[in-house]
This record gives C-alpha cells, sequence and structure tokens, in this order.
C-alpha cells in the first residue's frame, strides 16, 4: 500500500471542531492509504469523525493538520474526480430524477445529446430509466438513494465516497441495494470508499476494513478481508470477521475478541483494554448483527 | 379523495356573507336601520348597474387597478432585487438588514405624509405610496428565502461543482421561490389596501377611493356600499389568482 500507486494518501491527519469556544478534537493521527480500484469500508461508532474523514477527503473543508493526497496531489477543493453519496439522498425535489442526474454535468459543458445519453446511461445502471421524469417526492427512499448513485457515477469519477449511504433505509432495501452496490462499482472500477456503522455492510463489501474508535476519532485497526472469504452472509469465514470486527467496536466482548487480528499497521493502535468498548457496547443496534443472520 | 370531500364542503365558506346579506336587506326593509344609511340590497344593484351602463365604476376601477399595479410591479421589483442581494452577499446584509428591521417598525401609512411632501399628492406620490406597502414583504420574503436554504444544499452545491450562477439557478432561485412568492402574494394584497389608502388621503383623482369620496360628500350610502363590494371582489380575485399560480409553480411539492 505504500509504493507510488496509492490512490489516496491520509498522513497524520488531525482535525479540530470549535464546540462553544473550545477545540474538540474529532480526528487524531489518522493514516490510511487506499489502492486504485480498492474498495474500503470504514465502520465506527457514532461521532468517530469517519463522516469528517469523508468532507475532508471531498475538500469541503481545508481545515486540518496532516496531509491528504489524491493520485500525489494535496486535496484544496471539490473535484469531479471524487463523488459523494450523502446518507440523506439530497437530491433537488424541484427537479426531475434527470434534471438531478444532469445538475453533475453542468459544470463540465457537454452537449444535450451527449448529456441525454450519460444521464440515460446511468439511470438504467440504478435501474431507474423508466421514473426519469418523476420527482423526487413521488420516489421511495430506496429509489431516491439509487438516483443519487446515478448522480455520483455520472462523471465516472475515479472515487466514489459512500456516506452511510443505505442508512436510512429499511433492511430489505438495503440488502438489495448492497448488491447493487457491488455489481456497480465492480464494473466502474473505481475506488470507493464506504463509511458505515453497518457491520454486515462494511465485511460484505470491503476489500479492506477500517474500524475506528470516537473521541478523538482515530483507527483502531485494519483489517484485510480475505479473497477466500466467500462472501455470503452465511459462510463461517464471513460470520468469524464480522465477529472481530464487532470485537474491535467493544462488542461481543470475550468469545468475539480478536486475539490476532490481521492488522497492516502498526499494532500500537490497538486499544488494549475494554475501557472503551464500555462506553460503545449499547451504540450497534442488535438489528445489524441480525440482519446477517437469516439461519 | 380529500380534494373531492373539501369539494363539497365548500359552500360552508360561502354560509357567513350569506347570512350578513340576508341581514343587511332584512334590516334595510323592517326599518330596523335607517335605509339612507343602509340602503337595501335592490338599489346597490340597481347603482351597480347604472354604474356600469354610464361606464363610470368600470373606469375608475381602471384607473385605481393600473395605479395598484404599476405600484405593485415597482416595488416588488425592487423588493425581490434587495432582498436576493442581502440574501447573497454577506456585506450587504450586514449594511442593509438593521436598516430594514427599523424600516418594518414603522408604520406603512406613517410614510403617507413624507411621501406627500417628496413627490406630491398627485399620481407619483401615490404610487410611491403603493410601491413601498409591496417592498416590505418582498424584500423580507425574498431574504428570508435564501437564507433558509439548507446547509446541505449548500454543500451539495460545491460538490457537484454548480459554481456561483449554477447555485443560483438550480438551487438558491427554486429554493427561495416559494418564499419569494409567499412574499409577492402579500405584496399584491398590501399593494391594493395602499391605494385604496393613497387616494383617500393624497388628491382626489380617478379611482375607486374616489368615488367613495364622492358617495361620502353626496350622501349616496348606495354608492358607497357599492365600492366596498368592489374593493372585496377584486381582493378575492387577487388572491384567487395568486393562489393558482403558486400552486402551479410548486408542482413539484405535491407531487
Amino acid at each position: 500500500m505504500t509504493d507510488g500507486t496509492a490512490a489516496l494518501e491520509v498522513r497524520r491527519l488531525d482535525k479540530s471542531f470549535r464546540v462553544a469556544g473550545r477545540p474538540v478534537r474529532v480526528l487524531a493521527d489518522v493514516d490510511l492509504s487506499v489502492a486504485r480500484g480498492e474498495f474500503l469500508s470504514i465502520v465506527g461508532a457514532s461521532g468517530c469523525g469517519k463522516s469528517t474523514l469523508l468532507r475532508l477527503i471531498l475538500g469541503l473543508d481545508r481545515e486540518f493538520d496532516g496531509s491528504i493526497r489524491v493520485d500525489g496531489r494535496p486535496v484544496e477543493r471539490p473535484g469531479p474526480d471524487r463523488s459523494i453519496v450523502f446518507q440523506d439522498h439530497r437530491l433537488l425535489p424541484w427537479l426531475t430524477v434527470e434534471a438531478n442526474v444532469a445538475a453533475a454535468l453542468r459544470h463540465r459543458r457537454v452537449g444535450r445529446a451527449e448529456r441525454r445519453a450519460l444521464v440515460d446511461e446511468h439511470l438504467r445502471l440504478v435501474g431507474l430509466d423508466r421514473f426519469a421524469t418523476a420527482y423526487p417526492a413521488q420516489l421511495s427512499g430506496g429509489m431516491a438513494q439509487r438516483v443519487a448513485i446515478a448522480r455520483a457515477l455520472v462523471n465516472r469519477p475515479r472515487f466514489l465516497l459512500l456516506d452511510e449511504p443505505l442508512g436510512a433505509l429499511d433492511a430489505l432495501t438495503r440488502l438489495r441495494l448492497q448488491d447493487e452496490l457491488k455489481r456497480i462499482t465492480a464494473r466502474e472500477g473505481m475506488t470507493t470508499i464506504l463509511v458505515t456503522h453497518d457491520v454486515d455492510e462494511a465485511v460484505y463489501l470491503g476489500d479492506r476494513i477500517v474500524v475506528m474508535r470516537p473521541s478523538p476519532g482515530r483507527v483502531a485497526t485494519i483489517l484485510r478481508v480475505p479473497r477466500d472469504v466467500a462472501r455470503s452472509r452465511s459462510d463461517p469465514a464471513f460470520i468469524r470477521l464480522r465477529d472481530e470486527v464487532l470485537g474491535w467496536l467493544g462488542v461481543h466482548e470475550g468469545e468475539g475478541a480478536p486475539r490476532e487480528p490481521r492488522v497492516d499497521r502498526p499494532a500500537a493502535a490497538r486499544d488494549p483494554s475494554g475501557r472503551a468498548g464500555r462506553a460503545r457496547a449499547g451504540l450497534l443496534p442488535a438489528a445489524y448483527a441480525a440482519i446477517g443472520d437469516p439461519r | 379523495m380529500s380534494g373531492t370531500a373539501s369539494e363539497g364542503r365548500a359552500w360552508q365558506a360561502w354560509l357567513l356573507p350569506a347570512a350578513l346579506l340576508v341581514a343587511w336587506e332584512a334590516a334595510a326593509r323592517s326599518g330596523l336601520a335607517d335605509p339612507r344609511f343602509l340602503p337595501p340590497l335592490e338599489v346597490v344593484a340597481a347603482r351597480l348597474r347604472t354604474e356600469l351602463a354610464e361606464g363610470g365604476l368600470a373606469g375608475h376601477l381602471a384607473a385605481s387597478l393600473g395605479r395598484d399595479l404599476s405600484g405593485f410591479a415597482v416595488g416588488s421589483a425592487v423588493g425581490v432585487g434587495l432582498g436576493l442581494a442581502i440574501g447573497f452577499s454577506r456585506l450587504v446584509e450586514r449594511m442593509l438588514s438593521p436598516v430594514l428591521l427599523v424600516h418594518r417598525q414603522i408604520a406603512l401609512f406613517a410614510w403617507v405624509p413624507l411621501l406627500s411632501m417628496w413627490f406630491g399628492g398627485g399620481e407619483a406620490g401615490k404610487v410611491a405610496f403603493i410601491a413601498l406597502a409591496a417592498f416590505q414583504p418582498t424584500v423580507i420574503n425574498t431574504w428570508q428565502g435564501i437564507a433558509g436554504i439548507p446547509q446541505g444544499y449548500r454543500e451539495l452545491g460545491d460538490v457537484l461543482l454548480l459554481g456561483r450562477l449554477g447555485f443560483v439557478r438550480l438551487i438558491a432561485l427554486p429554493g427561495a421561490l416559494p418564499r419569494i412568492f409567499t412574499g409577492l402574494h402579500a405584496a399584491l394584497i398590501y399593494a391594493w389596501v395602499a391605494t385604496i389608502g393613497a387616494e383617500l388621503l393624497l388628491n382626489v383623482a380617478p379611482g375607486i377611493a374616489g368615488r367613495m369620496n364622492e358617495g361620502e360628500r353626496l350622501f349616496q350610502m348606495d354608492l358607497l356600499l357599492l365600492c366596498v363590494l368592489v374593493l372585496g371582489a377584486v381582493g378575492v380575485v387577487f388572491n384567487l389568482g395568486a393562489g393558482a399560480l403558486e400552486r402551479r409553480l410548486a408542482r413539484w411539492r405535491i407531487a
């Protein structure tokens, strides 16, 4: 991961916000490198700074210490190479589905015919070409999120950032869209960073899983998802890996806690005590663990 | 379904006006009220017929409406323009918002003497007063409409690389439009009220309120009451028209 080809390099990243006049540290000493075409999942409880990390990678906020380099160049502002899907679909309610997708093309003056073709192609990709002229208020939550995915893809970005994109959806829709995300990212071959608090989702989609801990947000460990893990939610290897992640998050303490975690960074980041776990034990709703257990 | 149900009950809105008309007629005919002060309905209706036949009322109504609409056009154009400037520029907001907040505290009719000194009691003074009435609700609502664009949409504009123009065109204007329209709707009503006020308080000129003055001076209660009914009817037409246009422009909300 440390060779010159890393698509994204985050080094010693520190970020603080001022809350009521006092600085609050939200990210502390975060190091990450992401290879081209990789699917990286970031899991962590609320408040661990994972969404802030995405905002910084996007270039929405330039006040931080450390460095963020995309293809070797420091990030200064949002660019067409990086796009994002927010948790709330954030479609513009006064535009039709096709106009919402086309809004992402506005910055580079594409001709009318090409614009139509691109919008069409990406609506077909998410299976919503029949709803091109509908307004967002006429769509279900899952459909709206698919439109947001089409909007994020229409510029063929090299980076797709997903900020809990399925977090607001019901369990069944979420499972279906996870498969859709998997298919789309595999087909388009872009580098993807998924922020989620759904451990199953992180394991199911990621090539690697970054586990983050809160206050201040920092990387607890990075786990590689072995290629031979059959990506079936009921596979024993899948369940083992999921339990390992839960262990790092401080859930399932005891039986699921990792002894020999697969780390690809110095083990110093490991929190040796159950201290952090106590505060977070209740943060992951039982439903997340339940989704993966159809047995 | 709810549409047909509420349409089925639309007659309920007419109950009170109908009751008032019946009470009016009963009072006038029973001798309970002096018919010199409250003439029966058919006398007012007869007056309407003669006014329409001789062309007097239509001309006066046209004069009032012309004055009203030119004041509305000037006032709301300045109001929307200034509201947009305040909404988009922090500098303009810091400079103008305190003045506007004070301006808002001054009763509209307090401007009449001042405006009549500056613009005279003729047509210019009247239109200036009507424009001021239309200005107030449009500037505040336009400003608030832009200020109320959610932070998430501003961020979206950055992420989609819309640029300043694209942000205004795709996010700010459509997002603020319902609020701007609320302001224009209120301005339409305020301007009509101001039209009557200007005609009553400033120099006599052709117009509905001019006819009311005439009715008062000549003690023609039928003319006076007819004018009041015409004023109300114009207000209702403005309201219905603005409401229909508003629903059409915001069809994405009903969906």
